[in-house]
């Protein structure tokens, strides 16, 4: 017993070290997987005030870039709103297939992070505006991430470029469907796979979300094609795509909130059963 | 002793809300950012208690974590160069430790800079391990070990060269 204290006394800074060490490793590999991140997140309190107070500054310099385009986005709805008056024909609109079990509510990123390889962001919306885990974040051009952790005013989302993201694609013109993931190289591009080695895809493609998870509707634009080859099984299309987003200067983003996701839940899991 | 607690719990601040705010949105070329941050550690008198050190950059590393969602790998590297430093000392200031009289403000800048290059590299390349998480991609970590640390070295030398100015004159 005796020479158990002495140990312990003698190397009680590499036991702290050690013990310390272990924590912080547990905090990582936590990180490291899917909606894991239990402890140390920015969606609380203190960080996420202290984001919000540096965001109210930092907001104005890129004031006159964001009403360009949000003014573009006006723009192109306002032509949507008009064109689909006048011409009921048999031409397809993907946004009429939004319809009202999709909730919009809009945010800001008060910080934005492209560099690392599992980037996270953080909006300036929480619990009190009725967000939760797993909502789709989109913006006025595309795809953005998925809400991983709430607090009362902030959430933090887990951006497509992240090594962990996972997400129902498909081709717009076909519904050849596969899963989005980044490899961490380039914030502009992210990669597609599993799509069929049948599928006929062609450099310039449009890339949209295949609305087969809960998370996001059918049609959120995510990217064109701008390279592709097949995979070493030469079974399926290993698909780069160039992101309509410019990742790396985001400012209003729309949060989609599903209704029915629950119903669909519970169907789900009671046909697994 | 007064001063020392509040010129460090100055600097632990200082340092955290620097990293948070505004070095870690550089991204030169890209993705190379400081980590100026381990300045705290870096200059934290050696007198101190060992316990001490090593729980503060816990605490420092922690704290960055949180504002910029990494998990753990900030309080990781932190705690393993804050265990490690005594050796650094050892290495670079040779007598000078021995005698446990190092101001840093008062030793040669070759030495200096040697402690503060072996420190920030042993940092970076846990900090890079860890973020990364995948040793298939040892080049990708080695390479942002590499342009970081220069970036990193290149800051906290300049910084500890301004601020041990002032205390000459």
């Amino acid at each position: 017993m005796q020479q158990i204290v002495n140990f312990i006394i003698r190397n009680k800074s590499f036991l702290l070290f050690l013990f310390l060490f272990l924590v912080s490793l547990g905090f990582t590999i936590q990180s490291h997987s899917f909606h894991k991140s239990k402890f140390v997140n920015s969606a609380n309190f203190l960080t996420g005030g202290v984001y919000t107070m540096s965001n109210n500054f930092s907001d104005y310099f890129g004031l006159k870039q964001q009403n360009i385009l949000l003014q573009e986005e006006n723009n192109t709805l306002k032509s949507l709103l008009y064109n689909s008056k006048n011409t009921k024909d048999s031409v397809f609109i993907d946004s009429t297939r939004f319809n009202k079990t999709y909730r919009f509510i809009s945010g800001q990123v008060i910080r934005n992070s492209y560099s690392k390889t599992n980037n996270v962001i953080l909006i300036n919306k929480g619990e009190a505006d009725s967000l939760d885990q797993d909502f789709g974040v989109i913006t006025s051009k595309g795809i953005l991430g998925i809400i991983e952790k709430t607090s009362a005013h902030n959430a933090t989302v887990l951006s497509i470029l992240n090594t962990t993201t996972r997400i129902s694609a498909q081709l717009k013109k076909t519904n050849h469907f596969g899963t989005i993931s980044w490899n961490a190289k380039s914030p502009k591009y992210i990669q597609l796979t599993e799509i069929p080695q049948i599928a006929p895809v062609i450099i310039g493609d449009t890339i949209i979300t295949s609305g087969r998870s809960a998370i996001f509707p059918k049609g959120v634009p995510v990217g064109t094609v701008a390279n592709f080859n097949l995979d070493t099984a030469e079974n399926y299309y290993e698909i780069t795509v160039e992101l309509f987003n410019d990742m790396t200067d985001l400012e209003h983003v729309y949060i989609i909130e599903n209704t029915n996701k629950n119903t669909l839940k519970t169907l789900l899991n009671n046909r697994d059963d | 002793m007064t001063s020392i607690l509040s010129i460090n719990t100055v600097r632990f601040v200082v340092l955290l809300l620097l990293q948070v705010l505004v070095l870690s949105n550089i991204n030169f070329l890209g993705y190379i950012n400081p980590h100026l941050y381990i300045l705290f550690i870096l200059l934290f008198p050696v007198k101190n208690n060992r316990m001490t050190i090593i729980f503060l950059s816990f605490l420092l590393g922690l704290s960055i974590d949180m504002f910029l969602d990494t998990g753990g790998i900030n309080a990781a590297a932190s705690v393993a160069i804050a265990y490690i430093r005594p050796v650094a000392l050892k290495f670079s200031f040779g007598a000078l430790y021995d005698h446990q009289s190092i101001k840093f403000s008062t030793t040669e800048l070759g030495q200096r800079i040697t402690y503060i290059s072996i420190l920030t590299i042993i940092h970076h390349f846990i900090f890079f391990s860890l973020e990364v998480f995948n040793f298939s991609k040892i080049l990708l970590i080695l390479q942002n070990t590499l342009y970081s640390s220069i970036f990193t070295i290149l800051l906290c030398v300049l910084i500890t060269i301004i601020f041990s100015r002032k205390k000459k004159k």
